[in-house]
């Protein structure tokens, strides 16, 4: 049997979703942002919400996610990304709007506007990738580097004494009022991956019932920054990250 | 007849947003322009005219949130003072290099620093010459009165979205705080989301089947494609300059000495030419209404005609070099300031006027 003979609509398993390019992502090999861009994709094609969602992308790795999810993109500026979605979502409250955020975005130079978007409740979905660390300007540190753990800015490996703790950022929203759903995940397995899309599909059928902001925080490789093989950072990531980040619901204001 | 309503500088900025059909004000206390937001949440126009008004967590938010609220192609603006305005310029820039309409009103305050809470016009040069990084030029208008903060609203936005450009209204403390007679035009209603559509084709309001997505950004990492962007923007700039150039003058035609001031400075440099012409002296004002565009072929053709020409600003001269510019060597270009709050009289400017031009 010819290959040409197998590649028939019945025999399909896996496809594209219809959402996401065909540009060649910029992503290294390994890394995590591919897989949540075409979960997202996925989650807004389900939905049939392509002409009423809009994405705010950040400053580091996924500042390109307009290249590769068909939507409507506003891109911020460092760690802004929530102040632009509160104001669209306020003025356009019938759309969906979600910002896609690393952790330096987020945990570092965004905290002020993360948390008060959180503490407004504004009616938006948040996704936060979680590499622990600076991916687009090299491997420096991020405030959920792990204790120990080697970037070019802590060559000798996090220090509490030198370069303070880890910021469990998602736990702290999770303690605020205007948050209604709050979800650690990842996409290292395609179980994983399958658990994420569901939490992300919740954040975004919860973002049209007014009941606040929800966050989906995504533990990630970056096996580039980590210096490891895309296999050996996922192996990583299971024993050290997920020991401080768990997977898991942690909050649920409807359940 | 037109409605005239007793109201401060500040207080007409907010009347003026409900009643133009303003979408959306974000912003963050600071003296001396807080009625701006308090105004606004007394009059709750979101149970009117829907309009949005939200008090962010600082001017960092609030900027960035007139960033979204642009992205969507509403009309929505800010307002803030001196060091608010410092922390909004990262947003500037990016709302300069996305190519977005937006209005921030600016009621400058003495610095640098905290500085102080009185009347100043030492952020010129900020709003005129850029602010943030980047090559970048705001449209810069100019009040001095309350009836001009009320109708600066909607020509800022007229401006904004005719050149895709931040507009400025840079007003002072003065202004803000002046109760003045304001009369007020008949209400403008807010657009629809098509009149947005139409306006703005370039607006993130959800991609409809059959069109390419909408992306606002300021990002292109390839050299010749900022570069082309970067002339573009000089190109708009150069359009501005020829065509949105506004200025008043006042006893310029038989002028043979020249004051050039701006906003509540004109006022008060008006009553010095009063005096002075009382005395038999010629002198005149050239009054920039906007700063940028400034009016330099306007001042270069009076530099041409007077003996000299003076800059009266509440600064320690910023205005002067665009007026030097113009005037080109023509005549000589004099300065006088005061800082810190302080007021000039118009006593004080004809006295500095005098020595400036060796008059007894």
């Amino acid at each position: 049997m010819e290959i040409s003979d197998m590649i028939k609509p019945e025999n399909l398993v896996y496809g594209k979703p219809a959402l996401l390019t065909d540009n060649v992502m910029h992503y290294c090999p390994g890394c995590s942002h591919g897989t949540v861009h075409k979960l997202i994709a996925e989650v807004i094609e389900d939905m049939g919400i392509q002409d009423k969602t809009i994405g705010i992308s950040p400053v580091g790795c996924s500042v390109f996610a307009y290249n590769y999810i068909d939507i409507d993109w506003q891109e911020a500026a460092h760690g802004r990304a929530p102040a632009l979605a509160t104001a669209t979502k306020r003025l356009c409250p019938d759309k969906y709007v979600f910002t896609y955020q690393g952790d330096g975005d987020l945990a570092s130079i965004g905290t002020a506007e993360i948390i008060h978007a959180c503490s407004r409740g504004e009616n938006i979905v948040v996704i936060f990738i979680n590499n622990g660390i600076y991916g687009m300007t090299g491997g420096q540190m991020a405030p959920t580097t792990l204790l120990g753990m080697k970037t070019s800015t802590t060559p000798y490996g996090r220090d509490a004494k030198l370069n303070g703790f880890p910021l469990k950022i998602t736990e702290m929203l999770a303690a605020l009022d205007g948050t209604a759903y709050i979800s650690r995940q990842s996409v290292h397995t395609a179980a994983a991956a399958r658990k994420a899309k569901n939490a992300i599909r919740k954040g975004f059928e919860y973002s049209s019932k007014g009941v606040g902001l929800s966050f989906i925080e995504i533990v990630s490789t970056c096996n580039s920054g980590w210096k490891l093989s895309p296999v050996e950072a996922n192996k990583w990531m299971v024993e050290h990250m997920f020991a401080k980040y768990p997977v898991g619901d942690i909050k649920d204001v409807l359940k | 007849m037109a409605e005239k309503i007793l109201m401060k500088g500040n207080e007409a900025i907010a009347i003026s947003a409900i009643r133009n059909g303003v979408d959306g004000y974000f912003g963050y206390p600071i003296t001396p322009q807080s009625e701006v937001m308090e105004t606004l949440m007394k009059e709750k126009p979101w149970e009117t005219t829907g309009m949005v008004v939200l008090q962010a967590e600082s001017e960092l938010s609030s900027i960035n949130m007139v960033y979204g609220g642009a992205s969507c192609g509403k009309k929505v603006m800010t307002s803030s003072s001196s060091p608010g305005i410092s922390l909004m310029c990262e947003g500037i820039s990016y709302i300069a290099g996305a190519e977005l309409p937006c209005v921030i009103v600016d009621v400058m305050r003495g610095g640098p620093g905290l500085g102080t809470i009185q009347p100043s016009q030492s952020d010129y040069s900020q709003a005129v010459k850029g602010g943030g990084h980047g090559d970048y030029h705001c449209i810069v208008i100019a009040p001095a009165s309350a009836q001009d903060m009320y109708d600066f609203v909607d020509w800022g936005f007229e401006l904004a979205f005719k050149y895709r450009n931040p507009v400025i209204i840079l007003a002072d403390g003065i202004i803000g705080q002046l109760m003045e007679k304001v009369e007020l035009h008949p209400m403008k209603p807010r657009r629809t989301e098509e009149e947005v559509l139409r306006d703005a084709p370039w607006a993130t309001l959800g991609k409809p089947a059959g069109r390419e997505r909408n992306v606002i950004t300021s990002l292109s990492l390839d050299a010749n494609t900022q570069e082309n962007f970067n002339r573009k923007l000089k190109a708009k700039y150069d359009d501005i300059r020829e065509n949105e150039v506004k200025f008043s003058e006042y006893l310029t035609e038989d002028a043979e000495y020249l004051f050039v001031a701006f906003g509540c400075s004109s006022r008060i440099c008006e009553a010095a030419v009063d005096i002075l012409r009382e005395e038999g002296i010629k002198a005149g004002l050239i009054r920039p209404i906007t700063l940028f565009p400034f009016p330099e072929k306007e001042i270069s053709r009076l530099a041409g005609q007077v003996k000299s020409i003076m800059s009266i600003e509440l600064n320690l001269g910023q205005m002067v070099e665009d007026v030097r510019l113009a005037a080109n060597g023509q005549c000589p270009v004099g300065f006088y300031g005061r800082q810190g709050g302080n007021i000039y009289t118009p006593e004080e400017i004809v006295e500095e006027f005098r020595k400036f031009n060796n008059l007894k």
